[in-house]
């Protein structure tokens, strides 16, 4: 049976890690190459690079970020932010990446999905879904944009044909949860998993080692994503890895 | 001591090179017979498709070239599709002949309660615990992404399995030649020790 997967996720601009970082043991905090080896050397099973920049230079920087990663860690990362095109994708593959992640531009133009997965296998293409309880729909919409627009389209319809247009995983984050640091957002995880037979990785809320619990039982996800409880030490990996598999989840 | 990690245009060479490099040896990514016969040990990664692959490795004669390797004893490590290829014949979107370097046959997961592809962090059972790949090493998680996989002719070449629904190969070795369906430059610490191992082979 395959192990659920514990994934860090390091917001870059520019070259350099953003989001709070307070690892008192690394040289240079800000390196997201280091952060990155650190964080293979605690057992994480994954990592995601979420590429915030706005310049044409800061999107050059990256690609060279994902070289540098690429020689330096031994587990499998994702790349996301701002690819709109097979070309963006084929860039931060050649770099080194496994996999890319696609939001608002698989939005815009859900053949790119499909292209990608024809080019490069479904294994490398995750939709990135950000996700919001609807209250007059009494469901979840997508927005993008980095959240900032509702698309009018029902998550659970959106995810549905993302896998059938070749997605080989879904990237989920709960606008509700985010930030709030009370839990995953198990409603919407639990009923993305059960709209898919790909993995789906669960994003926003965590704030206790419970939460991933919560998250692989209830939430039925394949794998749990968060930031800056990582970054502050607030979850040590090696800690939550201990009493997740303490618990009966299956973890490497 | 010079790795020859076989270049013929499938894929992307950087991160078994790299990893290579880190564990102390020098990589030669090279698609040239000559480099690669000299070489001490020799990698033949791969990701993409079978029939594409035995394609690229035909049209650059460098079928001829991993035989002839196999035959003289140099060290041979296939990864994921590059294990694949050195079995004989794989069913991946019709019917392929492999490199018959090891007798057996490549075929698709059977649809049904388990997703294909295998993707993710699966756990190795070692069949055979006392192969020097395995020195010093404890069972552990490594990272596979395939839709097809090997059913070898004999159960003597295999070394290693893991658990999807049914028993997959994993690991196979017979001689200087061996084969690691998962990735190990991708699979954390067990993964490079196991690269480790084989490296200690070519010395």
């Amino acid at each position: 049976m395959l192990a659920k997967r514990i994934i860090p996720c390091l917001d870059v601009k520019d070259g350099r890690v953003v989001k709070g970082v307070n690892f008192v043991n690394l040289r240079d905090a800000g390196d997201p190459v280091e952060l990155a080896a650190l964080y293979d050397r605690e057992g994480a099973d994954e990592l995601v690079f979420l590429d915030i920049s706005a310049s044409v230079e800061g999107r050059a920087t990256m690609e060279e970020v994902v070289r540098k990663t690429a020689g330096e860690i031994a587990i499998p990362f994702t790349v996301g932010g701002g690819i709109s095109s097979v070309d963006d994708m084929k860039r931060i593959l050649r770099a080194g990446a496994d996999k890319i992640g696609i939001n608002t531009a698989a939005v815009k133009q859900p053949e790119l999905i499909s292209a990608g997965a024809r080019k490069f296998g479904s294994q490398c293409i995750v939709v990135a879904v950000d996700a919001k309880y609807n209250e007059a729909w009494g469901e979840w919409e997508v927005y993008t944009h980095g959240g900032r627009t509702p698309s009018g389209i029902k998550a659970l319809d959106w995810v549905r044909q993302a896998e059938s247009l070749g997605a080989g995983e879904i990237l989920l984050t709960s606008m509700d949860a985010d930030g709030t640091k009370d839990g995953f957002d198990l409603p919407l995880t639990s009923a993305v998993s059960s709209s898919v037979s790909i993995p789906v990785i669960a994003s926003g809320g965590a704030g206790k080692e419970e939460h991933f619990y919560d998250v692989f039982t209830t939430g039925k996800a394949d794998a749990g994503l968060a930031a800056t409880i990582f970054h502050y030490k607030e979850i040590s990996i090696p800690e939550l890895k201990q009493h997740l598999s303490g618990k009966g989840v299956d973890i490497r | 001591m010079a790795i020859a990690i076989v270049d013929y245009g499938m894929g992307n060479l950087h991160s078994v090179s790299k990893a290579v490099e880190r564990l102390g040896d020098e990589p030669l990514v090279t698609g040239k017979r000559e480099e690669i016969l000299a070489a001490d040990g020799i990698i033949l990664p791969g990701v993409g498709a079978f029939g594409d692959a035995m394609e690229q490795l035909r049209a650059t004669s460098l079928d001829k070239v991993m035989k002839e390797a196999a035959e003289l004893g140099k060290p041979l490590l296939g990864i994921c599709l590059g294990m694949q290829l050195l079995f004989s014949k794989s069913e991946e979107h019709g019917h392929h002949e492999g490199l018959s370097i090891l007798p057996g046959q490549v075929v698709r997961f059977e649809s049904g309660a388990y997703k294909v592809p295998h993707m993710g962090w699966n756990s190795l059972t070692f069949t055979k615990p006392e192969h020097p790949l395995f020195a010093g090493l404890q069972e552990g998680h490594v990272y596979f992404v395939h839709s097809y996989h090997v059913l070898p002719d004999q159960s003597s070449d295999l070394l290693a399995v893991t658990d999807y629904g049914r028993p997959v190969t994993a690991i196979v070795g017979r001689g200087n030649v061996h084969g690691m369906q998962f990735h190990p430059e991708k699979s954390g610490e067990l993964g490079m020790s196991l690269l480790r191992n084989f490296l200690a082979l070519t010395r």
